[in-house]
């Protein structure tokens, strides 16, 4: 098992770090451009969420973003300590309603769960809060 | 600096607006902008030329979702067009090839408005 971790501050224009350092690591990892493109934008989405809910745009809270390899899988491990994500946020909407009456909001933990194979919430025991998000190797191109 | 820029053109009373880059939640903002001023000035024709943007999260998204319906309430439409597989995946994803007009040019999205009108 190897990891690698990136810590950043949680401003939005950290973004573009956080998606270089996972779509970096995704690639060494030996998955093709499209599931790098996934993972990418499912780490983006989850980091989006923690700095919006979580830590409600506080701009010097702390973010670690944890790559947990073996084998046959790619873990993405995202450790805050901001607030717990509203259970109504961590709902998919009903797309069917949703394309029926468009809004803003709530299609970024939706995505997550289409791009990943896993997508987890746990609470540490010394009370900090992570987003698991789990890609299997031979789930590639799916 | 911000890695994405956007621009308005205008062609026949419709505005294109172009974007470019990477559409995130940090820049999505900058997209914000630029449809409440279309919609201010009751612009409501609008194509949305992706050709050079190299990325979307939901927070991109979310700006089309936002105004869409007002959009089309007043008889317009945001039509996107010129998408890179790697755009059109995202909105595919989602469900929202039934939501938008994309078209692979540009012309083709303006035809459409001129032919409506």
């Amino acid at each position: 098992m190897k990891t690698i971790s990136l810590n950043i501050l949680s401003r939005t224009e950290k973004l573009s770090n956080v998606r270089d350092f996972v779509s970096d690591a995704a690639k060494e990892f030996g998955f093709d451009d499209e599931t790098v493109s996934k993972i990418s934008l499912a780490v983006d989405e989850a980091c989006t969420n923690i700095i919006k809910h979580a830590y409600e745009y506080a701009a010097n809270k702390q973010l670690e973003i944890k790559v947990i390899t073996n084998k046959e899988q790619f873990e993405v491990v995202i450790v805050h300590q901001g607030k717990l994500l509203d259970p109504k946020l961590l709902k998919a909407p009903d797309m069917k309603d949703y394309l029926i009456h468009p809004r803003r909001g709530g299609l970024g933990i939706h995505l997550m769960r289409l791009l990943m194979d896993k997508v987890e919430y746990k609470i540490t025991q010394d009370q900090k809060c992570e987003v698991h998000l789990l890609k299997n190797l031979s789930a590639t191109g799916s | 600096m911000s890695n994405f820029k956007v621009g308005i053109r205008e062609n026949q009373n419709i505005h294109i607006v172009d974007l470019k880059g990477y559409l995130d939640a940090h820049t999505a903002p900058e997209l914000e902008v630029v449809f409440q001023s279309l919609l201010e000035k009751k612009n409501y024709n609008i194509v949305v030329n992706c050709s050079d943007l190299n990325y979307i999260s939901s927070a991109g998204l979310g700006v089309f979702m936002a105004y869409i319906e007002d959009v089309r309430k007043n008889r317009g439409d945001i039509k996107l067009s010129n998408m890179s597989p790697k755009v059109y995946n995202v909105f595919d994803l989602l469900g929202f090839p039934l939501l938008y007009d994309i078209t692979s040019d540009e012309a083709d999205a303006i035809k459409k408005f001129c032919d409506k009108k």
